[in-house]
Formats: C-alpha cells, structure tokens, sequence
C-alpha cells in the first residue's frame, strides 16, 4: 500500500519539498505519495475518516484532528516533528516609546493580530491577554489581519501587516512569534530597537506529522525512521530540511499543545467534537 | 576544568548583528558545547531562542544568562564539501567535476546543488598556458570605437570606390558575426575551472562585437545601404558554426580564417583611400592577431599531448573542403570590390595596381597559412596541400 501523506499548500515550495520527500522515500523503500489541501480543515477530515494516511499538521489542525479521532473513536499520533516545531513563543509588541508597560495596561487599547485562525499570531497570544483581564470588544480592540485564512497561521502576511499596522501608528501593540519579531528586524519592517516585548506566551509546539487510523503500522514504523534518518550531513536532503525550515526530525511530543487547546476552547473556534464553531472563520 | 566560554554582547542585540558574534564563539566550541551570552539588550532572550533554534542550536534560559548549546547543523553542511582545484593557474585539474558547478576555482564546494551543463571539462580539449597572458593583453588593449576611430576625417570618395567600400565592410561583418558567435557558443559549454581560457574566449566576444560596430558605422558613413550577402559566403561561414569539436573550430576559425584575415586586414589597413577604413582595419587587426595566437597555443598543446591531433586538423581541412565543394565561395562582388578599393580609380592603370594587390594579397594569405600550418607541425608539402583546401571565401 502506498503512504499517502496530507499537505496544504500555503506556499508553490510545498510542491517542491514532498516532490523531493516523495522521491526519497520512495528511493528508500517507502511507497509514498501526497495530496494537496488548500487549507488545513478538510485534511484533517480525511484524515480521521482514513482517506489518507498521514498528515503533515498545523498545531490547531493538530487539536482539530484530536477531537475529531475522540468523537470518531479511533486513535490519531504525532509521529514526528521539526527541531524548530518545539518551544516557540508568542510576543505582544509595542513601540518602544509606547507609554504601555506591562500587559493588562492595554485595557481600553487596540492590539493588531494575525489571521483567526493562526495560534501564534491570535489564539495564543489572545489567550495570555485574556489571563490579564482582557476580554476582546470589551475593554481591547482587536484588528484582525485575516491574510490566508484556513492555513492556521501558515501564511507570514498577517502577522507582517500587524508588524507595519505597530510601526505605522494605527495599533498599540501587535502579536507575533518570536522568529518573526527576528525576521522583521531583518527584512526592516520592525527595526532594532523600534520596538519593545511588553509580554510573551510560554513555550509551545507547532507542527507535527500526525498518523491517522487508516495507515498501515509498518509502513508508519519505516516512514518514521526514514524520517528520523534524514541528515543535515547529505547533500541530497539538505536541501529539502532547509526548504522546510529544520536541521533535524525529532520524536513526535504532544506535551505542547495545552495552551493551545485551552485557547481553542475560550473561543469556542471548535467544538469538544471537533467541528468548526468559530464565528467568521470563512477557509 | 576551564570555566564556561561566554560573550558579552554589550548593547548589541540578534536583530541587529549580534548573531555573527555568538556564531564566530561557537566556531571552536565542539559539538554540545555550552555558551554564556551576555548583554543589555532587552530581548536578547526571546532573540537568542529564536536564532539559535533556527540554526539547529540547543538554547538552556534557565539561569541568569542565556546559554547557546552548539548543535551539529552548522558544521554538517561542510563536513563533505571539496576544493575546486586551486585558484592559481597550477591549481587546474586535468578533468573539471560538473559538480563543482559556476564555484570559482578554488573555492570550497559544498556537496549538492545542480550539476554544469557543461561538456568541455578536459584540460587537454581545451587548454594553453599561454590564455592567461593573452587575456591580459587583450583586456589591457581593449579600444574605445568611439574615441579611437577618427569618424569626422575628410573623405570625398567616388560613389562606386565607395561603394566598394561597403560591399567589402558588409562582407567583414557576415563574418565577425560568425566570430562572435562561435567563441560564444564554446563558451556556454565551458567549464569556468579552465577560467583563462573563458576570460580569453569572453574577450574574444567583445572585441569581435567592436568590430561588428566598426565595420558598420563605416559602411554607413555616406550612406544608408549595405552591400550583397552572398549564399556560398554564408555557407562556408556555416561550416564553422557548425563544428562542434572545440580544437578543430579553434583550428578552422582561428588558425585558417582569422589567420587568411590578418593578411586582409593588413591589406585593408595599407590599401584603402580614406583614412576611416584604413584606421578601423587596423583596430580590428590588432585584436584578431590576439584570437589567432590563442588558436595557435591552444593548438600546440594539443598537438604536443597527441601528435594524432595532426591527423585529425587534416581531415576537418578536407571535410569542410568538401562540405563547400559545390559552392562558389567568396562572391564575385566582393572579390571586385577589394580590387577597386586597392585601386582608387576607375582607369585602366588604377584597376592593374588593385588586380596585383589583390593577386599579392592571395599569395600572402596562403603563405601565412603554410607558416602556421608549419609551426603546427605539419611538414611543408603538407602544409602546402592544406593551404590549398582552404576555403576561398578568405575566413
């Protein structure tokens, strides 16, 4: 039987990497095709519903998959995942001449995040702000930058545009990953020293290679050792790991998904069953 | 036990640079090494974190400074690279690896990446020891078209010695495009690793694209038409583009047809009546006595590393001879046109001195190809036979 592994495609690079996975795999051994989503909620479906075997998931797709295995009562793991999947943080920036200085001083301000549906750029970090009394349409106003939504934060623009909205003076603050606030540093949208971390969420997971019900356990148990296998040393994959944004696969680990999940819930974005609940989430 | 390495960063932060100081600490720090970072910057943290897990580093942020833990991720990518050869010219190798790609010769290659689409990758096919020096000459003697050619001297010519004028620049132009094209068309399936010989054949394109412009703007000094392009010219000159081995075309282009060229050049150069067409000849002579001792160097080597070579230049002498059998070579406008260029005039004395001129020039050309024929190696009965077989188009 041929693995066939779930993707979605959030940028024309997806093509080019799980083409090159595909023939390595496939060099090795390992029967291997992939399908493409455009975004993340039908492949967690078909996952769950053994139309495919494997897919490569979002953490929020990750906590949707769950949920759907729980209600479907089969079994879902998380195989594996990338060394830069693991203690990530969210940051709530502000300007650096910003008069704010601690967190629940935003009550009453405006606060820029990422897509709805992006846990690093607006689940997460909404999350923390809510720990300070701060209840979104309440006493914060939140501007959303819905850019690619359905790719569960995959897609840089929205938190890229809450950066500039900072810069520009149109928001108090603005959320995003920790790499990001790095990268936006370099690409100059957010130069050194313009800007100052008023708060961060604690560590968290993000993607990992979840196996659904419907894969054949020895073609799981060789695909997570060739996975495993795959060296920052060969030439011929390095550049496969580098397009993907690793240096090596590490074991699968679902011990940094609680926020996550605890997110998901205060804002009802699914349901315990795991259908989709969020109020304007359009993929 | 020595204390723990560390690094003060000062003010410094990730986001600004900082990066390449904690990198250069890491560099001789073994694998698991530890690393205390120190600064001021206030997200020197949370930047740390995010840099080093990017790079495939641990990060340990549980005491009062953060601590880098070197991962294997940034030493992996160089654990298989090789040298190109060396970067001097003793630092060629006898046989290119494609997989060395455009790297510059020397240079420490990482493994992977697209091989060269290159197939001149031996030394021998290619090579003199002499293309560094031609290079240099030729990239010191480069000339400005511009400033070097009197364009506004005063010239007063007939219309038909005028004309003849342009019929032979139209004539040179057919085929500087065909030198122009041929060194180009080597060039693309040229390894970089023999750079001298690319430099060389680079420069060769450019001095050939000057003498295109030259030839041109001569031609249309006084008016606004060019000559005949005739089918045999154009035949012979495909003959050349056509050869597809890299020795044999040095052989047919440079050595036979630059070679016949210089003497044409020269007779332009001596016999033309306006000092326009006198000084561009001489320009482009200068240059093409440069194309043919390449050709000549390159052609020695191979032939003092394979006698053999002789047989071969032989029989592409007498394959494009018989490939033009059938054609009429060098037009007849032309071939009049150099005669009443030498000439000046349209009388009965004038046309004599510009027929002999003409005969002389023939004679000169099958001379000087013998010589380099003989410089070769070919004995002279040979070098003799094969003058003869050249194409009577001239290049």
């Amino acid at each position: 039987m041929t693995l066939l592994m779930g993707a979605v495609a959030y940028d024309p690079k997806v093509v080019t990497i799980w083409d090159g996975f595909r023939r390595h795999f496939i060099k090795h051994g390992l029967p291997f095709d992939y399908l493409l989503y455009s975004h993340y909620e039908p492949q967690t479906e078909d996952l769950v519903a053994g139309r495919i075997h494997a897919a490569w998931n979002s953490p929020l797709a990750w906590i949707r998959t769950r949920r759907l295995a729980g209600k479907a009562g089969v079994t879902v793991e998380a195989l594996v995942m990338r060394d830069t999947d693991r203690d990530l943080r969210s940051l709530i920036v502000v300007r650096a001449d910003s008069d704010l200085r601690n967190l629940s001083d935003l009550a009453g301000r405006t606060i820029a995040t990422g897509a709805i549906d992006s846990p690093q750029a607006n689940l997460l970090p909404m999350s923390l702000l809510r720990k300070h009394d701060l209840t979104p349409g309440d006493n914060l106003t939140v501007r959303r930058f819905d850019v690619g939504v359905g790719l569960h934060g995959d897609h840089i623009g929205g938190e890229r545009d809450a950066a500039r909205a900072l810069v520009a003076g149109a928001v108090d603050a603005a959320c995003m990953i920790d790499s990001n606030h790095l990268l936006f540093a370099r690409e100059g949208v957010l130069p050194s020293g313009s800007t100052r971390i008023l708060g961060e969420t604690d560590p968290y997971d993000h993607c990992n290679m979840t196996i659904g019900p419907a894969a054949d356990p020895a073609e799981v148990s060789r695909f997570g050792s060739l996975l495993s296998a795959m060296s920052y040393d060969d030439a011929t994959v390095r550049p496969l790991l580098d397009l993907e944004g690793l240096k090596q696969w590490c074991p699968g680990r679902t011990s940094g998904y609680a926020a996550l999940d605890a997110a998901v819930d205060e804002v009802g974005f699914y349901g315990e069953d795991g259908d989709v609940r969020a109020a304007g989430y359009r993929p | 036990m020595s204390a723990q390495p560390d690094i003060d960063l000062d003010g410094l932060g990730i986001d600004a640079g900082g990066h390449l100081l904690v990198q250069r600490a890491l560099r001789d720090l073994p694998v698991g090494g530890r690393l205390t970072v120190r600064g001021r910057d206030p997200v020197l943290r949370t930047h740390l974190a995010a840099w080093a897990r990017s790079q495939g580093h641990g990060i340990d942020l549980g005491g009062v400074h953060p601590v880098v833990v070197k991962g294997s991720a940034s030493t992996a990518r160089w654990n298989r690279a090789e040298r190109a050869g060396g970067p001097g010219p003793g630092g060629v190798v006898p046989r290119a690896d494609v997989r060395w790609g455009l790297a510059a010769r020397g240079a420490l290659v990482e493994e992977g990446g697209p091989p060269l689409h290159a197939d001149l990758i031996e030394r021998d096919l290619v090579w003199t020891d002499a293309a560094r020096q031609l290079y240099v000459n030729g990239a010191a003697r480069q000339w400005n078209p511009e400033a070097d050619v009197d364009w506004a001297a005063p010239s007063a010519l007939p219309a038909e010695i005028e004309g003849a004028i342009v019929q032979v620049m139209t004539y040179l132009i057919e085929n500087e495009n065909a030198a122009l094209q041929i060194p180009a068309k080597f060039i693309a399936r040229l390894h970089p690793h023999f750079r001298e010989v690319m430099q060389v054949l680079a420069v060769q394109v450019a001095d050939e694209a000057r003498h295109i412009e030259v030839f041109t703007r001569r031609a249309l000094l006084h008016c606004d038409e060019l000559g005949v392009s005739g089918a045999g010219g154009r035949a012979s000159l495909q003959t050349l583009m056509d050869e597809p081995d890299f020795s044999l075309a040095a052989f047919l282009l440079s050595v036979l047809g630059e070679g016949s060229f210089l003497d044409l050049l020269s007779f332009i150069a001596r016999h033309a009546p306006d000092p326009v067409t006198r000084q561009v000849a001489s320009l482009a002579l200068r240059d093409e006595r440069r194309h043919v001792a390449f050709g000549m160097a390159h052609l020695r080597y191979t032939v003092e590393a394979d006698p053999a070579m002789l047989g071969r230049l032989r029989m592409a002498t007498e394959r494009r001879h018989d490939a033009l059998a059938d054609t009429a070579g060098l037009n007849q406008e032309v071939f009049d046109s150099l005669i009443v260029l030498a000439a000046h005039a349209w009388t009965p004395d004038a046309i004599t001195t510009g027929w002999s001129a003409v005969q002389q020039l023939q004679k000169d050309m099958d001379e000087g190809r013998q010589r380099r024929l003989v410089h070769l190696g070919f004995p002279s009965d040979e070098a003799e036979e094969l003058s003869a077989l050249h194409t009577r188009n001239f290049m």
